[in-house]
This record gives C-alpha cells, structure tokens and sequence, in this order.
C-alpha cells in the first residue's frame, strides 16, 4: 500500500463564559463533533470503533478560562486557514472560538510533546478581597520569593509527598492591578515538572500564615509556550504557517 | 452570555457541573420578551439521564417551531446540588434562560418509569412550586404529566393539573391556544382546567372523583362536570411521516447514556407479548417510509457531529424495510466512518450477516430474549420465540465466529411453576452444549460465555395481566436461587453466569404502577422524609417506603401482591387506549390456557387499536 500523505494541523481555541465548568474530557468529546460538524477532512484510525487523530496540548481545569488551548490533529487534506476559521466557528457554542488554524511542518512533535510554559493570570473575584494592595504584594512578593535563593515546598501527590524547589519552575512572576488585584505568572508545564499556578499563590499563601481559597481566584490561561533551541519561549500558535 | 443561575462556589463543589449551565449545542435560546409562553420540559432524573430520552428531544424541537413558545429543560439536580439548593433557597431554574421554573407558564414531565415518583416532588419543591394542585395560585405554572406512566395516573394524580394521554405530537398545539387566549382574557387557572379538559387526551384529575368500597377496592370513578369526557381517549400521531422531528438534536457536553443521534423508525409493536405494557399502549404499529428515515439520519448526523447512530423501535426485525435501511446505514454512513449501533435484533442469518458487518465478533455478544425458559411459559405470556428459533441463531451465530450470548428471562410470571424456572439454566446449558457441538476443536474462539439475567416480573395497567398479584420480596429471591440452584447441576455450569434483579424495587415499582389516588401521600411521605433518586440502587431506601406505607395506611398486599378480580373498577380503567378491555380480557384467558395469538400481521386480533385508521391495521388493503 502506498504511503498516505498527511498534513499536520494546530488549531488554537478560546475558552470563556460558562464554558468554563466543561471539563477536559468533555472538550475532547466536543470537539471531535465539532471536527466531524466542519466537515475537517481528519485522519481515522483503523479498526471497528476508528477515532480521530487529535490531541490537546494540556488538559484545562474546570473553572479556568483560556485564550491558548490547542488541539493538534492529522488531516488528509485541508482548505485554507481562512475558510477553516469559518467553518469551525459557525459551528461553535457560545464561549468556545477558534482564533487559529495553522498547518505544521512534516516531522513536527504534537504540542503535548513539546510544551514547556504555560502563562497565566490569577485574579480575584468579586467579592474576595486581597489580604495586600498592590504595592504590599510587591513587596511581599520580593521577599518572599525572589529575594530567596529557593521556594522548597511539600508537593504532594496520590503516590507520595516530595519537597520540591519551584523557583526553577517559575519563570515570570508578578502583581498586576486592572479593576482588581491579581498575579500573573509563567510556569513550567509539560508531563515532566508541571506546575499549577494556584499552588504558587497558595505556598505563599501558606508561607505567610494566610488561609488559601482557592475560590477566591479566577485562573486564566494567556497562552502555551514550547522553548526553541536558543532557549526562548515560543507560543504553541505561532509555529507553522497559515494555509493560503 | 446569560449569567448563570448557580455562583462559580456553587458549581465548582458540585459533581459535573456542566449539567447545569445549558449552552449546548442546538439548544435554543429566545428573547423572553418576545414570546407569549414559557415551557419548562423536564425529566424527573439526573441530566445524563433526562438527555438521553427520544420524545422531550421531539417535543422540544416541536414547541420551539412556534415563534410564541420558547421551550427550555430542566432536569433534577444530583443529591449533592439538590441539598445545597435546599439550604440556601435557590429556585429550580430553566437550563437555557437559568431563570426560575416557577415563572413559566407551563412545566412538562415525562414519566418514564414509576421510580421517579419522588423526583416529581423534588422537581417541585426545589421549583419552589405547590406540591399539590390544588394549592397552587394562579401565578404558579401549570404542572402537566406525560409519558407511559400516565396510563395510570392516578398515584401522581394530587400533584399534576393535567395529564396528556398519548403522543405528544396532536394536541399541544390546540392547548397552547386555548392558554394564550384565556391568559388573555384573564380567566382563572381553574377556568382553563376545566376548558382543557375538554380536549381529547386531557386528563384534569381535580375535576374527577373517585369513591371507594369498604373492601378498599374503587365504587365509582366519574367526572364532576357533565361537559368534560367520562374516559379519556389516548392521542395517536397517525402520520409518522409528516410529524416533526428533531433534525438538530442537541448535544450535551456532559455524556448521556444516549449519546448519539436517535433514528425512530416505528411506534408500536405488532407482537402481543401478554407481559408488555409498551406492546398495547403504543398500538397500532405504525412505520415510518424508509426515505424518510435516510433523510433524517443524514441531516441528523450533519447537524450534531455525532459518530454513531442507533435505531429505536419495540421490534426492529418487524420493520418492513429494515434491510434497504441497514445497507443505506453500513455503505453510506461507514464512508463517513459513522458507527451503527444495533438495536436487540431477532439473531438469523440477515441479522448475523449485518453484525458482522458493524462489529467486532470476537469482542461482541448476541442477544436473545426468550422472557421464560419453558415453551409452555412462551406461550402464555405469548412470546412467539421457540427453541429451535433460539437453538437455530445460537448455531449460526457460533458458525459466524460468536461466543458470547446473552439471554434476558423474566420470574415471577403469573402461573409460573418449578419447571418453568428450572428451564431457563436448562437452556442456558443446551446453548452452550451446542458450542461445543457445532465449532470444532481448531476453530474455537475460547470456551463459550453464556450469561443469564433475570428480572421479576411487574404486572402493568393495561397488559393482559393487569389483574396478576406479586410476591413478596423474599419469594422472588426464593426464585432467583432455585435458578442458581439448578444451574449449579448443569454439565456446563461453569460457561454460565447468571445475574438476577432487585427484588424490593421490583414489588415497590409494582405497588405504583397499579396504585391509586391514595398513594399520593405514600409517595409524599418519602419525599419528606429524604426519598429520592429511587431509581438509583445507592439512594432507594426500601426501610423509608416500609414506614411510609405504615404511615399513611397503604400495602403492598392490597396494591401489589393481591390477585384482582375480572369484575374489579381498576384505577386506570377510564383510560381508553383504543385496545378494549374485551380484548385484554380474552387475552388473560388465552394465557391460562397457554393459548398463542398472532401477531397484527399474520392475523388481526381485533384489540380495537384499528378504530385509529392507521398503521398495520391498514397494510396491504391499499
């Protein structure tokens, strides 16, 4: 049998509003309708119950919103950028908007292989109050994180409780002021040294005796990032090109 | 975006809080300003549930045609949201609007089986709406039942104002009218009860009385109004063709138990099982043309994205064009690498070939349902399936590479002996000896597997054993392990496993499926004491029932375990289904002479269902 050609594609999508309380698994169902509903000309797999080729770049909690998710997928064959956009989006719930569609190179690695950041703000919602104003987080910040050579915390898991050092991890911090206070921060992320944003606020929660809601916080992911060869990060929607 | 009725605190402490934030695909969402009524359609049970059921999809699809009407659902919340409505007082709310249900003008339930009784009351309550009729105000909705429990109302009847008899599809149209214009010209809620009442199929329980002789049994059933109808006649959509359809279905977000596109391809059922209540109350049969159903199915999985497609009827291997259908199905939508997922098909070589087709054989099982073990059983709960019928598909499917088989029966038939009982391992064994028989040595696919269930049978109104007692509990148990028993005797014991049913929700579903208006405060009585999710294992608490019936003076022995008299006012009797109670009558004496009766089309039996003017009734006389 002949080799089949296929054509890799990254789709980035926006997840806001109610979508929110849908969770990882529940995406993943969507959107292989949405996929079949577009009429995306997706590659199967074999066999009696074939499923499409397509996997997400890391799983989004329930209750965090997002302007970077992606699905990566194979495809036979595929119209333009332009026209996918269309087709996906007519085709969407409220909250869910497709913003990219980018065909990648032969021998790409998916987006879950190749994830190294993830960027997120955390803010506080309506009617929780920070403990801080701005410039006290700042300086809260600085003290307690920065000026320090490590931030050891007791990660725990199902299997084990280990002490892990997540200045490493933690690539960009800060305090930011829009309507309300809140943080953002650039984390490692990937299937190796994946760190949840919320467990550096609750760590310093806890380093400075405050009682952690996790309740208390809109979590909002900006974008994914895989780290190029020069050691930069890259967003996950910028590699391949657009299909003309 | 519409905000949500339940906070983020809320929604993110409880189990798939997705179930509550509507926004699914193809729901519909409208302007409340520009509608002149607001319908809540709602299933008594968990979403996943409530989702998955055929007819709310239909009459969703049907209400929302109207620019008038804006249709949403509502489905019961999970105990752990229903307790937290509870203590902080949060209304039941539509899923599309999130606004409170008790702001709608009308709230519809389908009652698709009697263990969601409770849930009714829960519905209601965290609706923040009267739980009895008679207690409600003009500004509270109008509280309508349908489905196939409302063959006998009565046990629900205090806490609807109308039932709807029969097929959703012929007369909403005409209530919703005669709302609109009253709602106009302010009349009173108990002026349109009574007005609806004249409406063919509508049943306003608070406008008939019921008196009872000293034996508890019913004396006399009778309107309190000489211009509503002394028997209400069930509604039978005739021209299945032309009726509406959901071409876009919505898709949940959260995994329903269905969850794929639905194709009905007939109503009703030509074969007279004597056990059967959906047999008798959906006659006559009635086929949809097969070009209609190609239609559908295509527009239907455009529409949703969905990659499987199931077929619901009674008795798809009835269905005239079943073949031009499945080959439609398997070369078409196979292209579009669309799964089909069979229906329990009668097992013969048409029905093995197209399995094969769709299925992995090594991994799948065939599925027979004999309901009795022994023929003489067969024939008197007229299941026309013989041994050599069985025994025949059992050989081909082996042939074909099967080894699995699944086979359903039913205990506690009326007249049922030891025998009888001891039949059904007894068959279970010749199927697997036939294994042995027919596949050679070099050929096996490992040993057979031959799996047996059992339910305990509930008698239903309106079935030739509407008049059967029960058996307690223990009995049926008694029952399932004579069957074990025996099995354990057989030389192929070891290839079969045998599953057997509840047997306390058994006697309870019978208790209120043949209950009456006294009932109401049994069920009540549960409710407030803690009692729902009744259909769940996990939240059915028998003991509660037990104090209930104590408590408000009901028992099963006179409501399930007691063998009704022929002569007896049963409570469902001013139901007309269209099949007469002659027949069901000559039908219970076919089977306590173990007398079969053909199906419609081989003769017709004259039940009565014909004076519809459609369906089988009618073939080949064109």
């Amino acid at each position: 049998m002949a080799e089949v050609y296929v054509l890799k594609i990254r789709i980035k999508f926006q997840k806001s509003g109610v979508m929110k309380f849908v969770g990882h698994l529940d995406m993943m169902r969507y959107f292989q309708r949405a996929i079949r509903r577009a009429e995306i000309d997706i590659c199967y797999s074999e066999g009696f119950s074939p499923h499409q080729k397509m996997s997400f770049a890391s799983p989004l909690g329930v209750g965090i919103t997002s302007d970077g998710e992606y699905l990566d997928i194979d495809v036979n064959s595929t119209k333009s950028t332009a026209e996918s956009l269309a087709a996906l989006n007519k085709t969407m719930v409220e909250g869910i908007r497709i913003v990219g569609y980018r065909q990648l190179p032969e021998h790409a690695k998916t987006s879950m292989a190749i994830i190294a950041a993830g960027r997120y703000t955390m803010t506080y919602k309506e009617g929780y109050d920070s403990p801080y104003t701005y410039e006290e987080w700042k300086q809260v910040l600085k003290e307690q994180f920065f000026d320090q050579d490590q931030f050891v915390i007791l990660k725990k898991t199902k299997k084990s409780e280990r002490e892990v050092d997540l200045k490493p991890l933690v690539f960009d911090f800060d305090v930011t002021e829009d309507d309300n206070i809140g943080f953002s921060l650039c984390v490692s992320t990937g299937s190796t040294d994946n760190l949840k944003p919320e467990l550096v606020i609750s760590s310093i929660y806890e380093k400075l005796g405050l009682t952690f809601d996790p309740l208390a916080f809109q979590i909002h992911r900006v974008d994914l990032y895989t780290k190029t060869g020069d050691g930069q990060f890259l967003s996950l929607g910028e590699m391949g090109e657009e299909i003309v | 975006m519409n905000k949500l009725a339940l906070s983020d605190e809320i929604l993110l402490s409880v189990e798939k809080s997705a179930r509550y934030i509507g926004n699914e695909l193809n729901s519909v969402v409208k302007d409340k300003n520009s509608v002149d009524i607001r319908f809540a359609m709602c299933f008594p049970d968990v979403y996943d549930i409530g989702m998955s059921h055929l007819g709310i999809q239909i009459l969703y699809d049907m209400f929302n045609r109207r620019d008038d009407i804006w249709c949403e659902r509502v489905y019961s919340p999970w105990p752990d949201l229903h307790k937290i409505m509870k203590e902080k007082n949060i209304p039941l709310f539509g899923l599309e609007s999130q606004e409170p249900i008790k702001d709608f003008d009308f709230i519809g339930m389908t009652l698709q089986y009697e263990m969601c009784y409770t849930n009714i009351l829960q519905i209601l309550d965290l609706g923040q709406i009267p739980l009895h009729s008679t207690d409600r105000a003009d500004s509270d909705p109008i509280i309508i039942g349908g489905g196939p429990c409302t063959y006998n109302p009565e046990p629900i009847a205090d806490f609807f104002d109308f039932f709807y008899i029969g097929e959703g599809e012929t007369q909403y149209d005409a209530i919703f009218d005669l709302y609109k214009s009253m709602k106009k010209g302010n009349y009173s809620r108990k002026e349109f009860l009574h007005e609806v009442a004249k409406i063919e199929g509508i049943y306003v329980p608070s406008l008939y009385e019921v008196t009872y002789k000293e034996d508890n049994t019913i004396s006399e059933f009778k309107p309190i109004y000489d211009d509503i109808p002394v028997s209400i006649k069930k509604q039978v959509e005739v021209d299945l063709d032309h009726a509406p359809y959901p071409m876009k279905p919505i898709v949940p977000f959260v995994q329903a138990v269905q969850d794929r596109v639905t194709l009905e391809i007939q109503r009703g059922c030509i074969r007279g099982c004597r056990f059967c209540q959906a047999g008798m109350i959906y006659r006559p049969n009635r086929e949809k043309d097969v070009s209609v159903l190609k239609e559908y199915a295509h527009q239907m999985l455009r529409s949703t994205g969905y990659d499987e497609i199931s077929l619901s009827s009674l008795s798809s291997s009835d269905y005239h064009q079943l073949e031009e259908l499945l080959d439609f199905l398997i070369n078409d939508c196979s292209k579009e690498r669309v799964n089909i997922s069979l229906p329990s098909l009668r097992i013969d070589a048409f029905s093995l070939d197209i399995m094969k087709k769709v299925q992995d054989v090594k991994k799948s099982s065939i599925t027979f349902a004999p309901e009795a073990g022994s023929q003489r059983m067969r024939n008197v709960i007229n299941k026309g399936l013989t041994v050599e019928n069985i025994m025949n598909g059992a050989g081909q499917a082996f042939e074909g590479g099967w080894n699995k088989v699944k086979l359903y029966f039913m205990l506690g038939l009326p007249g049922e002996t030891e025998d009888d009982m001891r039949a059904i391992p007894e068959l279970a064994n010749e199927i697997a000896a036939l294994y042995y028989d027919t596949v050679p040595k070099e050929k096996r696919n490992g040993a057979p597997q031959i799996t047996i269930s059992t339910s305990f049978f509930v008698p239903k109104p309106f079935t030739p054993f509407q008049w059967a007692g029960m058996f307690p509990p223990e009995d049926y148990l008694d029952r399932a392990h004579l069957v074990n028993d025996h099995l354990k005797t057989q030389l192929n014991h070891k290839r079969i496993r045998y599953n057997w049913h509840e047997a306390y929700i058994t006697v309870l579903e019978g208790l209120l499926a043949r209950g009456d208006r006294r009932v109401a405060k049994t069920i009540e009585y549960v409710y407030n004491h803690g009692g729902i999710f009744d259909a769940w294992s996990e939240y059915f608490n028998f003991e509660l029932w037990q104090e209930a019936f104590e408590a408000t003076n009901v028992s099963l022995e006179f409501y399930a375990y007691r063998t009704r008299p022929e002569d007896e006012i049963l409570p469902w009797d001013f139901i007309d289904i269209g099949v007469t109670k002659s027949f069901m009558l000559r039908e219970k004496h076919n089977a306590e002479a173990e007398m079969v009766t053909p199906n419609c089309r081989m003769r017709c039996s004259a039940c009565g269902a014909k004076n519809y003017g459609g369906g089988v009734c009618f073939e080949n006389q064109n």
